[in-house]
């Protein structure tokens, strides 16, 4: 089976761009556009589908794209980790395609194109197996994001995108200095080759640290997260949800994969990785208190689970490995899930400011279901995910005796659960602000004006009255809910709610598969073997 | 040696330009760490060897090794694209641009001075019904110049009245633009 996968890898990455390009060309068919990106976010997910049915035995399957031999190739490799990853990634892109297009962000020309060329760099990110196409891949997938995010961000000016573009780019001039620096020190940017490299030579081990520096600023990871806290909340809902599965998630699965190879789990640096971690779990979540939107609280919170993910680099041990990866699988989802729902509401009310909103859970019950579960499920209580993500990573740390990482993890988690109760009580709670309908009604009005007078011309009757002033005054002081969460808006995050529910239920599959990357990260062997073919 | 001291001065220039305030120095800034990053790069295979890097054509001591030189390449592209998108970020985002000094502007420098901001505006309108037909152009108070988050507030209380008014007369413009009813880019 793994011969025929093989050569099948780089169809990965090739569909996604082709398939994007041919979008762009359907100028008015919005239809074909939409039945493109889905058909080709399915197809990448039943790839990754079998991909992990492939791997989940600890298989490794390796391709040199174009057959060159090894040592000249530059291969392409999937293992548990990055098919895993990969198929929690096909699942995001589809729930955030299908959230754009109910609010209509999808209608744009060039949505699609966007977002399949940025997932054709997320699957070469996650599959090559050379340093320098680590640097491409990224590359690949900051283009098309660097126009998404321009482009869906009415709120996004002048500094947010500036601000997202120089981090970014200072970051990926820093990878190219690390990767030529790796290359000169080394003599090759092959992972495989640079097995153990790191771990004896102290020139390499410096030439190492400026790659995962570099891809630290990417991770977000907290001396550096500055950047993440002031884009993220400036862009549309549907884009955050994505990003945030897809851009820091990939950086997290790099320092993985290059601890693992080119360092391959040297002990002696651990402690800095941990003394990191702990910093970004507590910055994060404390930065969270301040903020006042939904979505701004958010996105600290991506901060502080950063710095759960990265404690399994920081003990790389089995237990810790697989728990991490469970966490940064089960995070990937339940962050998305938040953001769409809570994004829900900010699309339809106008605003995610937690002053100005109010008693949704009697006016959109079924979304703030979905934030509860989701929320319950972030912050580690029982029969969700979470739980079990966090006390095998608190297990994890307590087996090394890193008491005080054990401590602030368990902190953080209880702060997570106060802030996650904040936006409960202040959006889902409590009693609706009197203007809480002419602002949506306002809201509506203008996003989606001229939409809905094209509607209602071709209905024949007017749903949403715009014309003089007095007739909607009147019906919403005649108390009639005029403004409702349409349900297309409230799928994409139900539906990832209940894989949060499924991973949560059949945790012990994914530990399973979580057991079998964290193996393959703790011996290598498998990985080279098979990319040398030796 | 020449090399070390030709990346050393290009970071320091790069490092001093990021530290400005205006975009377009910012921009710059960026095209001198590329250069270096580039240098760098092309020096991580040895510079001593410069004969011609192909297998059988000269002594194996002398060949150059055309690794770094591939990878200088692929990275000049992309440098060169994201300094293209940055520069384009620079022109067509001025107007609440909070770092910036508005004569020191981009659109300031290429008007002559003369400030016209409306065309500015003009400028970033289009481009955005270009690419987000649907996301955020919908009403009249959704241009960039007062992007559509502003109205919350003092407005809003004497606001609903004015509010449709205002709304009114765009969405009756907009019924008239069948292109835009349709959803599709201009």
């Amino acid at each position: 089976m793994s011969e025929i996968l093989g050569p099948l890898l780089p169809l990965l990455v090739g569909v996604p761009l082709f398939l994007g390009a041919l979008g762009a060309l359907f100028r008015r068919n919005k239809l074909a556009r939409h039945i493109i990106c889905l058909g080709t976010l399915t197809g990448l997910l039943a790839f990754s589908l079998l991909l992990v049915v492939e791997t989940h035995d600890g298989t490794v399957i390796a391709h040199q794209v174009g057959l060159w031999e090894y040592g000249v190739s530059i291969p392409f490799v999937v293992d548990a980790l990055s098919s895993l990853v990969l198929m929690i990634i096909s699942i995001l892109g589809i729930a955030s395609v299908l959230f754009a297009m109910a609010t209509h962000e999808a209608r744009a020309r060039f949505y699609h194109p966007f977002v399949l060329v940025l997932m054709a760099g997320v699957a070469g990110a996650l599959m090559t197996g050379d340093l320098f196409n680590l640097f491409v891949f990224i590359e690949v997938m900051l283009l098309p994001s660097y126009g998404l995010l321009a482009m869906m961000g009415a709120k996004l000016g002048a500094h947010g995108a500036r601000i997202y573009v120089s981090v970014n780019l200072l970051a990926s001039t820093l990878l190219l200095v690390g990767v030529g620096l790796v290359y000169a020190t080394a003599g090759t940017v092959n992972l495989a080759e640079l097995h153990g490299a790191a771990a004896e030579d102290p020139a390499v081990a410096v030439a190492g640290g400026v790659v995962l520096t570099a891809i630290a600023i990417k991770a977000a990871v907290v001396p550096v997260h500055g950047w993440l806290t002031r884009t993220y909340a400036l862009t549309s809902p549907a884009v955050t949800a994505l990003f945030s599965g897809i851009h820091t998630k990939v950086a997290i699965y790099a320092i993985y994969r290059i601890y693992a190879l080119l360092f391959d789990g040297d002990q002696r640096f651990l402690w800095v990785a941990l003394l990191i971690t702990s910093l970004t779990m507590l910055i994060g979540v404390l930065g969270a208190i301040g903020e006042k939107t939904t979505r701004s609280i958010l996105v600290f919170h991506m901060i502080s689970q950063i710095g759960y993910i990265l404690i399994g680099v920081g003990l790389f041990t089995t237990l810790g490995l697989t728990a991490a990866i469970f966490y940064l699988l089960h995070h990937m989802i339940v962050k998305a899930s938040l953001f769409l729902s809570t994004g829900a509401i900010e699309e339809t009310y106008g605003t995610g400011e937690i002053d100005k909103l109010g008693g949704m859970l009697k006016r959109e019950p079924l979304v703030a279901i979905t934030f509860m579960v989701a929320a319950l499920s972030l912050a580690g209580l029982p029969p969700f995910s979470g739980f079990v993500a966090k006390f095998s990573i608190i297990q994890a740390t307590l087996e090394q005796s890193h008491y005080w990482v054990a401590a602030v993890a368990v902190v953080v988690s209880v702060f997570t659960l106060l802030s996650m109760l904040k936006i409960w009580t202040g959006v889902f709670m409590g009693s609706e602000p009197e203007n809480l309908e002419k602002r949506a009604l306002i809201h509506q009005q203008r996003t989606h004006g001229k939409r809905y007078l094209r509607v209602e011309a071709q209905a024949g009757a007017p749903t949403l009255t715009i014309g003089p002033p007095t007739t909607t005054t009147t019906r919403v002081l005649a108390g009639e809910q005029a403004v409702k969460v349409p349900a297309k808006l409230i799928v994409p995050g139900a539906l990832l709610a209940v894989v949060t529910l499924f991973f949560g239920l059949g945790a012990e599959l994914l530990l399973s598969l979580s057991a079998t990357a964290a193996e393959n990260l703790l011996n290598p062997i498998d990985y080279v073997r098979a990319v040398s073919g030796a | 040696m020449s090399i070390a001291i030709a990346i050393g001065v290009l970071t320091a220039a790069a490092v001093y330009l990021f530290m400005q305030r205006g975009m377009v120095r910012i921009v710059l800034g960026f095209v001198l760490a590329s250069h270096a990053a580039n240098l760098l790069l092309f020096s991580a295979g040895n510079v001593a060897y410069r004969g011609v890097p192909y297998i059988g054509s000269g002594e194996v001591g002398e060949q150059a090794d055309p690794l770094p030189q591939a990878f200088v390449l692929t990275a000049i592209v992309i440098a060169f694209s994201i300094t293209m998108f940055m520069v384009t970020l620079a022109i067509t985002t001025t107007t609440d641009d909070d770092t910036e000094n508005e004569e020191e502007s981009p659109i300031m420098v290429l008007t002559g001075g003369t400030g016209d901001i409306n065309d500015a505006g003009m400028m970033r309108h289009d481009i955005e019904c270009t690419g987000a037909a649907g996301a955020g152009t919908g009403g009249a108070h959704a241009s960039p110049l007062s992007p559509v988050h502003d109205f919350e507030g003092p407005e809003l209380s004497p606001g609903l009245t004015d509010q449709q008014g205002g709304g009114t007369g765009d969405i009756n413009d907009a019924g008239a633009d069948p292109g835009i009813g349709k959803g599709g880019p201009r």
